[in-house]
């Protein structure tokens, strides 16, 4: 059982002290420790801006993809290997603008991925620019009379584009978001966790101490059941998204177990030549 | 050699009917070449299909049609003129008219109605096959045997009125004007072969190499590739996934790629254009990845369904930075085969993306291809160098360096899952441990590392191919689906022209081409694009002269031998000017 410390990598953190994103790092440190995983056989993809370089302090094999595409290489990396425990990371930039495309599309797919977006509701690589989730009126240097459009709320998005699990956590509230990682790994398809990750440096409003003021704790309601997608959109639209805990989840078969012909072994280590039978009973198809 | 040729509207059946008569002829030991001229309207609109039979090799289309099977006036009026003596069989159904100066002997039969008497319309096909294989003299039987196997799981009505249908258009075509059939197709080589387009041989090509999955977003003229996997990938445990645009097809290959799978991607220009990103990130990540780019008209959406070779520098500069990349480029369906075989070989040896460019003529044009050529278990595979799981524990932890510098510029790899091995793959500039670095002397070295193993993909493979004698007054050079076209007309224009071809364009074989054109009095550079792409590489690449001249033809219609041969022969024999 691999340790916390093997999860470490020597690197020196680029991140700006007080950034959400150490919390986030930290608590997914802590899932793979809890769900027993090894760092040889844990891959991690990450997008482009300052969340994206979260691989670097994961001692996994890691892979550091264009801006937006973390989830079509997590499906790759995931079909060629699917003994492999694949995460994916970004910010909420590369998943909900750049990547919109690919988001939509994980959901329906429901690869046996788990995705972490590192939502900071503000563009941190490139120096304060608004993001999709930016608030209403939010201002930025590309907004300073404030954001003309509406936010995206990534959460009822994926509720109602079939996803099969759906959490929130807060980098400041450890526990809670590590148990949910580790909820969304050990979950048998796709898992969004979409992580309120506050960026100390670019966003004066939504600040810990903002936050901390405006979720609900899921955890705190023992009424709330997360296996109703009428009751969990119900739920994020009357808070404004502004909660934190598994939202939902169902019973769910990944996508490689159904794709025909395609077996529990991964290809990776598969024979590569095919056999002469196999070839004429190919080549037949096209007599 | 004759060149048949059946035209209608668009969805009526129009390619089933070439595609009969080409398996037949083939299967009866002709050489076929299907050439099918479409637009992109999915009903309606006039489409043809061209069918050469020969008893040798034919790999292009001509301009002359000896045999034309009209099914309306409008087939009649755009295809008449290719017919030099030859026969019209038309269906009296639309009561044909043959234009004054059309050099041609029209034929009618009531096609549609000799199969509405059978049963159904739809038949009308099947009453042209037989009707066709009247007019070109060959056996109806192997037809009748041929249709009987296809409608087979329909039952046995179907069975038999589809018999019927062929055998009554054979039948009519001899009791009526058997007297006029005067065309030998000469005998046939009976062999093992089987009528396939460029892309079915770079599906099988794929698996033949390794290839476990393929990501893809339908174009045309590439879907056929994603298609046939499809068909074909549960019976060797493959996946093809239909992603959400090409960005997400590409990004998939290399995650795939980096995990150690075999894997690629298929489009066209548009697609192609999208990757272009991605296809940076596999060649400074080092990472294998396989895109096949079936050009067509561009730019933009361009002409989607028609012949054009204008990519060619999008694929070897496109993108912003300087990508390196292999591209191979087929010449023939031999060759797509081949290529794709390699590509997945030299992805993996040299640890970077590959392309494959064919265009819309190689890939979807059927022609027989021999059995042996396609022996896919005999294809080597070659994973390239790489750290075994016993090397990294040897090793220890926390040594492992991913882009270690060396003599060729390839550094072993280490795959996912393997103990030791963990590293980051990135598309910043890095070190030789994969942790990002912009330190100038470590920029400048990784990226003269990459630039080397370029040089290796020289070595291990001749990228230019010459067919012709050792001291040719012309050489006709050139690429893809024009090189058949090439070859037809090169034995037109006798045995002081030779042919060359590229089968690789990044590494510009350089080399080669200057020992290869030294030789040759006249060159002639044949391309299907406005721009000389071709040739401007070979101008950065130095290689060209004085002796250079270009052929371009840029309006969506593929070479003909005969075009070639005009402007070979004004070369040769230049017109003096007073
Ligand atoms: C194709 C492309 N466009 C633009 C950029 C510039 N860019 C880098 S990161 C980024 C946005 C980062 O925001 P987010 O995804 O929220 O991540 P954060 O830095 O906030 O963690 C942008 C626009 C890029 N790298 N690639
Ligand atoms: S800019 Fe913001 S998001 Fe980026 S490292 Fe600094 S605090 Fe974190
Ligand atoms: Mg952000």
């Amino acid at each position: 059982m691999a340790t916390l410390q093997e999860f470490r990598t020597s690197e020196k953190s680029w991140w700006c002290p007080g950034c959400g994103d150490f919390g986030v790092l930290a608590a997914m440190q802590k899932a793979l420790v809890a769900v027993g995983a090894n760092p040889a056989s844990t891959a991690i993809v990450a997008g482009i801006g300052c969340s994206g370089k979260i691989g670097n302090y994961i001692n996994s094999y890691n892979i550091h993809v264009t801006h937006g595409r973390a989830l079509p290489a997590a499906l790759g990396l995931k079909l060629a290997n699917r003994d492999l425990m694949v995460l994916a990371a970004g910010g909420d930039g590369d998943a909900y603008a750049i990547g919109m495309g690919h988001f939509m599309h994980a959901l329906r797919r429901n690869v046996n991925v788990t995705y972490v977006v590192m939502d900071n509701h503000i563009y941190g690589l490139t120096k304060g620019q608004t993001s999709p989730t930016s608030q209403e009126g939010f201002k930025t240097k590309t907004s300073p009379k404030g954001s003309l459009e509406r936010p995206i709320h990534p959460l009822m998005l994926a509720v109602s584009a079939g996803a099969t699990f759906v959490a929130q956590g807060f980098s400041s509230w450890q526990p809670q978001l590590a148990s949910l990682i580790q909820k969304g790994i050990e979950h048998p398809g796709f898992s969004l966790i979409n992580v309120i990750s506050p960026c100390v440096t670019y966003n004066k409003v939504n600040t810990y101490d903002w936050y901390k003021q405006s979720l609900q704790n899921l955890d705190n309601d023992p009424d709330y059941v997360p296996n109703d997608r009428t009751k969990a959109l119900a739920r994020l639209h009357v808070t404004d998204e502004l909660v934190t805990g598994l939202i939902y989840q169902e019973e769910s078969t990944p996508y490689e177990d159904l794709i025909p012909g395609f077996k529990d072994t991964p290809l990776v280590h598969q024979n590569l030549h095919v056999d002469p039978n196999t070839w004429n009973q190919i080549l037949s198809t096209l007599e | 050699m004759i060149a048949w040729k059946i035209g209608g509207d668009q969805g009526e059946g129009i390619d089933s009917t070439g595609d009969v008569l080409a398996t037949v002829a083939n299967r009866m030991g002709y050489f076929v070449y299907g050439y099918k001229n479409f637009s992109s309207r999915i009903k309606g609109g006039h489409t043809n299909y061209k069918v050469r039979i020969s008893p040798t090799r034919v790999e292009a289309t001509t301009k002359r049609t000896d045999i034309l099977v009209a099914l309306n006036q409008e087939t009649i009026d755009k295809n008449f003129s290719e017919l030099d003596n030859g026969l019209l069989l038309a269906d009296s159904i639309f009561n044909p008219v043959l234009p004054d100066n059309a050099k041609a002997q029209l034929l009618t039969l009531p096609l549609t109605a000799i199969a509405k008497d059978l049963g159904s319309v739809v038949m009308r096909n099947m009453v042209s096959v037989g009707a066709s294989a009247a007019l070109l003299q060959m056996p109806v039987e192997p037809f009748v045997q041929y249709v009987m196997a296809k409608f087979k799981r329909k039952g046995p009505a179907v069975v038999e009125s589809n018999r019927q249908a062929v055998e009554v258009g054979y039948q009519r075509i001899m009791d009526e004007y058997g007297h006029l059939l005067t065309y030998r197709l000469g005998e046939p080589h009976p062999g093992d072969r089987l009528v396939i387009n460029g892309n079915d041989a770079i599906a099988l090509g794929a698996i033949a190499g390794g290839c476990r999955l393929m990501c893809g977003y339908p174009i045309t003229p590439a879907t056929d590739i994603m298609e046939s996997l499809a068909k074909w990938f549960p019976l060797v445990g493959g996946a093809v996934v239909q992603m959400e645009d090409e960005l997400g097809s590409i990004t998939a290959v290399i995650g795939a790629g980096f995990g150690g799978a075999r894997a690629m991607t298929a489009s066209s220009g548009p697609g192609i254009s999208l990757m272009q990103e991605a296809i940076g990130l596999a060649s400074v990540a080092e990472i294998p990845a396989v895109i096949v780019d079936t050009q067509r008209g561009g730019p933009s959406t361009g002409m989607p369904t028609k012949q054009e070779q204008s990519d060619l520098l999008a694929l070897l500069q496109g993108g912003h930075g300087d990508t390196l990349r292999v591209v191979l480029t087929p010449g023939s369906i031999e060759e797509s085969f081949e290529d794709a075989v390699e590509a997945f070989n030299l992805a993996e040896q040299f640890q970077t993306p590959v392309i494959i460019a064919t265009d819309l003529s190689l890939s979807l044009w059927q022609q027989s291809v021999d059995r042996s050529r396609l022996n896919g278990p005999a294809q080597p595979i070659r994973r390239g160098a790489t750290f075994s799981q016993e090397d990294l524990l040897a090793l220890g932890a926390n040594v492992f360096q991913r882009y270690q510098f060396s003599a060729d510029g390839i550094s072993p790899r280490s795959l996912p899952g393997e103990a030791n091995g963990q590293y980051l793959a990135t598309g910043v500039e890095h070190s030789t441990n994969g942790k990002v670095s912009e330190d100038p002397t470590n920029r400048t070295k990784m990226m003269d590392k990459r630039l080397m193993k370029l040089q290796g993909v020289t070595q291990v493979r001749d990228g230019f191919k010459y067919e012709g004698p050792e001291d040719p007054d012309l050489i006709l050079i050139g690429i893809g689906s024009t090189v058949g076209v090439l070859k037809e007309a090169a034995k037109q224009l006798g045995s002081k022209v030779g042919v060359a071809w590229f089968r690789t364009l990044s590494p510009f074989p350089t080399e080669r081409v200057l020992s290869v054109l030294a030789p040759a009095r006249h060159i002639l550079v044949v391309e299907q694009n406005a721009l000389g792409q071709l040739r401007q590489m070979m101008t950065i690449h130095e290689t060209t002269d004085h002796r250079y001249e270009s052929l371009l033809k840029y309006n969506g219609v593929p070479f003909l031998p005969e075009e070639v041969v005009t402007r070979a022969s004004a070369l040769l024999t230049p017109v003096e000017v007073h």
